[in-house]
């Protein structure tokens, strides 16, 4: 049998093959050494980043990048505003798009199409940048948390994604015998379509996690005050800005102890900033994928 | 007199079934009020931050101040259209916006599909499984650590690529202030961080192939590459046309967040493009109807494209949106 199928793969073949094996280890090297770089330099000493020697792995080894970082207020507070604006918003998000989903999902709820337009248009014409900071400006909510949980909070492609998941997953007739024995719709929700749609409910919560971890924009149109600054913000002025003196984080008397650290910040604060969200990776890897095809099944 | 006994009693019969139908929708409405109840926050929510952004969306048609609100202020219709248009930063933006977003398109749409085929092809599950696992993980970084590794690795100094450049003999580059490196910089660093992610759905549309049709491309003896042609290529063609449309429709929109956070004094000319240009203009600059006026021109633009991209592509295939 083996003997047939090695006949059978031609010397063309075996080559293409080849092929596929080195593009796929170009592709496979690309994307990681990055990664890798940026990891090894945080955990080295400041003069062997500035001197150029880190390539790979670490070299001489340290943790000063984060020792900085851990004790500067302004990251902290940073870091504690992400996360509250992570947790209201995925929570405002998740609570809304199933009150919206659900009921598009029932073929008995009059209107549905309707309302289906109207958050389809929604997706292919907006109202642009300004006339939306004059409407938030107008409810008084700029400068404060709730501009960073509000404007953002439905996306309609989740909506959609959510609707298609409730209907392929709870059958019509459980919601008909649920009515027959007197269940309401709201009781009909949240006893028997929440507890199996934990699936859907954990892809929302991920993809808006995910989106407002790292999402800069919010803050940058709507907040003024520093202390209201998400984590990424404040990467961007050190990081891109270089506005605030990364050098200027630490006690540093040397100038070239300065200088060495400012380097090194940047290679600790990429890590520090990304790692909360790689984490949770490796588990939710089956959840993303789900809900990009459910995402990709026309709505 | 017969006949119009006939009509009467027949305008009865439709008049009584009109008010039948009337009092079944109430009844049915009455009858599931709880799934009113939950849209209803929703609803607010989307006439709040898009419907009435939409209707002040006519600010580009009038002369906005904030003290007489969006329909107090002066109407003067065109006229910030007509200085857009004649502004010499018109032509400049159009050609930054089309030229990065086709170039995107370019390279950005055929990427994935390119890694979904040769991983398709690759026997050893566990090699497989890593090669997706590595290139799916650049999509949980964000812009501002994506922009800031940019400019880390492309810097004269710190960069590795820079030092390559030098080990190969080259003068050192600061990519980054190169206006001619821009669009290069922006495109791959986009498919650097997005190939794994796009392929997610070209290898499940891979896996939905039937069997039965590569067992008879075998049959037929056809080689690997034979196989990817005829077999592979038009099983992902639908969900590749679907994503094709909606890359076209959002031609005009090319990220503004990575775009702001690339741009530097010294690649803005190939760097500025409309929606960077609107929120300077608009929000830095408090020119609020003007660039509402350019924000408005851009999005009719996508809208007309999505519209005519999809009715070519219901014309020459069976995959469309609507």
């Amino acid at each position: 049998m083996s003997r047939t199928h090695a006949i059978r793969e031609s010397l063309g073949d075996r080559i293409f093959l080849a092929f596929i094996y080195a593009f796929l280890i170009l592709v496979l090297a690309t994307v990681i050494y990055p990664l890798i770089f940026i990891v090894s330099s945080s955990f080295s000493s400041s003069e062997a980043v500035v001197s150029g020697r880190v390539w790979l792995w670490p070299v001489d080894f340290s943790l000063e990048g984060y020792k900085v970082i851990f004790s500067n207020p302004m990251i902290l507070t940073g870091y504690k505003n992400s996360i509250l604006y992570t947790f209201f918003g995925v929570l405002a998000n998740v609570v809304l798009t199933v009150a919206l989903a659900y009921p598009l999902s029932r073929s008995t709820f009059i209107g549905r199409n309707l309302i289906m337009m109207l958050l389809v248009f929604t997706m292919l014409f907006n109202g642009g940048l300004i006339p939306t900071y004059l409407t938030v400006k107008s409810l008084g909510i700029l400068d404060s948390p709730l501009a960073m949980i509000l404007p953002g909070a439905i996306a309609v492609f989740q909506v959609i994604i959510a609707r298609t998941f409730f209907q392929s997953t709870i059958p019509k007739e459980l919601g008909e015998a649920a009515e027959l024995d007197g269940c309401s719709d709201i009781g009909f929700l949240w006893r028997v379509v929440l507890p199996l749609s934990k699936a859907i409910i954990a892809v929302l919560v991920l993809f808006h996690a995910v989106g407002t971890w790292n999402a800069y924009f919010d803050a940058l149109i709507y907040l003024k005050s520093p202390e209201l600054f998400p984590l990424q913000i404040i990467l961007r002025n050190i990081l891109i800005l270089n506005s605030v003196d990364a050098g200027s984080l630490v006690d540093a008397n040397q100038f070239a102890a300065r200088q060495g650290l400012r380097d090194l910040l940047k290679f600790s604060l990429i890590v520090v900033a990304t790692v909360p969200i790689l984490c949770i990776y490796p588990f939710v890897q089956k959840y993303f994928v789900q809900g990009i095809m459910i995402g990709s099944v026309k709505g | 007199m017969g006949t119009t006994g006939t009509v009467k009693a027949l305008h009865d019969v439709q008049k009584e079934s009109k008010a039948l139908a009337a009092r079944r929708l109430w009844k049915g409405i009455k009858r599931h009020w709880q799934l009113y109840l939950l849209v209803l926050a929703p609803l607010v929510y989307f006439i709040i931050f898009k419907y009435i952004p939409m209707y002040g969306a006519q600010i580009a048609f009038r002369d906005f101040s904030i003290v007489k609100g969006i329909t107090g202020s002066d109407f003067v219709g065109l006229s910030h259209f007509e200085a857009f248009f004649k502004s010499p930063n018109f032509w400049l933006l159009i050609k930054n916006t089309m030229g990065i977003s086709l170039y995107s398109l370019l390279i950005g749409f055929p990427a994935p599909i390119l890694l979904a085929l040769a991983l398709n092809e690759v026997r050893s599950m566990r090699f497989k499984k890593t090669v997706q696992l590595v290139t799916f993980a650049p999509f949980f970084i964000s812009t501002v650590v994506m922009v800031s590794m940019l400019i880390i690795f492309l810097s004269p100094r710190l960069g590795f690529v820079d030092q390559i450049v030098q080990a190969l003999g080259f003068e050192s580059i600061n990519f980054m202030g190169v206006p001619g490196y821009f669009k290069s910089i922006f495109v791959f660093s986009n498919v650097w961080q997005s190939i794994g992610y796009g392929a997610v759905v070209y290898l499940a549309a891979l896996a939905g192939i039937n069997p039965e049709l590569y067992e008879a491309a075998k049959v037929d003896g056809a080689s690997r590459f034979q196989k990817i042609r005829n077999v592979d290529l038009p099983g992902i063609a639908p969900a590749a046309i679907i994503l094709l449309i909606l890359s076209v429709g959002q031609i005009m929109n090319v990220g503004f967040e990575k775009i702001y956070l690339m741009q530097n004094p010294l690649n803005v000319s190939t760097s500025e493009v409309i929606s960077t240009y609107v929120y300077k203009t608009g929000l830095l600059g408090a020119n609020f109807s003007f660039s509402a006026a350019v924000d408005l021109f851009n999005s009719v633009i996508n809208l007309i494209l999505l519209i005519t991209v999809n009715s070519i592509a219901k014309r020459i295939s069976d995959s469309s949106l609507w």
